[in-house]
């Protein structure tokens, strides 16, 4: 399979806008998804910033579910902060009813930089991207434990803060914030792929 | 230290930093709460982020004198109580209120007009705190004096307390009415119209460029039930604050639910009409009309 044609972007809440103009910038059609019946017609998906509680909240059953199947399925994903969260296997201090969407072999412990007054700018370095970008880390979460089958593509104060597995990229940062679009360009750039 | 690039230090405070977090808020409903109890049913229900306060703005109303800050250990232990952010309330120009704030970690103080003002003639300077700031506007004008001072956030006025929506629909359209106009004008025009709205000019041509404020704007003031808060989303606002809206009403989980799916799905009415079903009784509410002058607070900030 080839790039991805249309990139849904989940836009229940947080910055989805920003990613939808990030996509734009890379020449690829971006789509909110909000319904299951969105994500038809899909061939990648984002999870963007925001509150992971909230976005959680607001993911109907089936929407969940459809995510799960597609990923499975093969279809790339990229989340970032929040999205991150979402993606996980599992969430350390997280809310106990705060049930993630297990795409990718991970556990993150939510604002684990702290609170906002720690939220901070860096530069961070990955060979996915070439020479350093700028990455905002806002209330950011950690990775606590990672699966044999997940890559390290970045790491920032020693902590991983861009992982892959297969297809599946989770970012702690928000390159959307930024103008530097070499994350999405290397998101869509991930195949399709069946598992 | 000066040969250290910038690439190798983690930069906090920063202006992208504080107006990120609102990008991340934006979709989403900010809540009231007066203790930790109401700060978890928020949480509960999807809010983004929660409200500290002693007094909701339909209790300063009722109860009138100076409303100020509120007690520091209310705030520590409702910052304790949730994972979401915690937002704080300071006097307009108490600059003193916003660094006991920031000192307790509150991750956005709110200078709002619903407390007692502390200096009729200044704002904060917002830019020296490493934390962010929302303050309100009823205009334009006023709400690019705000970023000017440092606000990373800008929330429309509306009426606090009143249940009633009208001033925030009012102020909403007052700002996003300038814009429009402001669609083509040349740089002399925007000199102009920056010295007669009193903003500065860099800002109003920031904004007539983006054709929407260069910061994240939510609705405040007045909002009761979904259908407002889908109101304020379709006439441009990018989330919503809800101030006595939700625990002064009958039924506060559910409604608080209501009104974040509200917020979400704002141009699918048959979505809010499922999320408005069987919510109980609305706060009351308050005519504007009725309420004395003097006793309004939208005409507070300067």
């Amino acid at each position: 399979m080839t790039r991805p044609r249309r990139v849904g972007v989940l836009a229940l809440q947080g910055d989805f806008r920003e990613h939808l103009a990030a996509l734009r910038a890379c020449e690829v059609e971006g789509v909110p998804v909000r319904l299951a019946s969105d994500l038809d017609g899909v061939d990648a998906l984002i999870l963007p910033g925001g509150e992971s509680t909230t976005m959680a909240r607001l993911m109907e059953p089936g929407l969940k579910a459809s995510i799960q199947r597609r990923s499975a399925d093969g279809m790339p994903v990229m989340g970032t902060c929040a999205g991150m969260i979402l993606m996980a296997r599992d969430i350390k201090d997280g809310r106990p009813d705060q049930e993630p969407l297990k795409l990718m072999d991970i556990s993150v412990r939510r604002n684990a930089y702290g609170r906002q007054i720690d939220s901070f700018e860096a530069e961070v370095e990955s060979q996915a991207i070439g020479a350093p970008g700028p990455a905002v880390f806002i209330r950011a979460p950690q990775v606590a434990e990672r699966g044999p089958d997940v890559e390290e593509l970045a790491s920032h104060g020693g902590h991983a803060v861009a992982l892959k597995q297969g297809n599946r990229l989770a970012l702690a940062f928000h390159p959307e914030l930024t103008p530097d679009r070499r994350w999405h360009q290397y998101f869509v750039s991930l195949d399709g792929e069946s598992r | 230290m000066e040969e250290l690039t910038p690439a190798l230090i983690d930069r906090r405070g920063t202006w992208k930093v504080k107006a990120g977090l609102a990008e991340m808020l934006k979709g989403g409903v900010i809540m009231d709460v007066v203790t930790p109890e109401q700060a978890k049913i928020a949480e509960d229900a999807g809010a983004v982020a929660v409200m500290a306060l002693e007094r909701v703005p339909a209790d300063i109303r009722r109860e009138g004198g100076v409303a100020r800050m509120s007690d520091p250990g209310l705030i520590a232990a409702i910052i304790d109580a949730v994972t979401i952010p915690v937002m704080a309330k300071c006097r307009i120009g108490h600059f003193v209120e916003a660094q006991i704030l920031e000192s307790l970690g509150v991750d956005y103080i709110d200078e709002s007009e619903v407390l007692t003002p502390a200096d009729d003639e200044h704002h904060i300077n917002k830019h020296v705190f490493k934390i962010p700031f929302v303050c309100g506007c009823r205009d334009l004008g006023e709400a690019l004096r705000r970023i000017t001072e440092g606000a990373a956030m800008i929330r429309t006025k509306g009426e606090a307390g009143t249940g009633n929506v009208v001033e925030a629909v009012r102020h909403m359209r007052a700002v996003t009415g300038a814009l429009r106009k402001l669609h083509g004008a040349g740089p002399e025009e925007i000199v102009m119209e920056a010295k007669r709205i009193g903003a500065p000019a860099d800002l109003l041509e920031e904004s007539a460029r983006l054709g929407r404020l260069p910061v994240v704007n939510f609705a405040a003031g007045g909002i009761a039930t979904p259908a407002d808060a889908a109101l304020m989303m379709q006439l441009g606002c990018d989330g919503i604050f809800v101030g006595s809206g939700i625990f002064k009403a009958e039924n506060p989980a559910a409604r608080a639910k209501a009104i974040v799916a509200a917020t979400t799905y704002f141009d699918r009415p048959e979505i809010l009409a499922d999320a408005s079903k069987s919510l109980g009784k609305a706060m009351r509410g308050l005519e504007i009309g009725a309420i004395p002058q003097e006793e309004l607070l939208a005409g507070r900030g300067w």
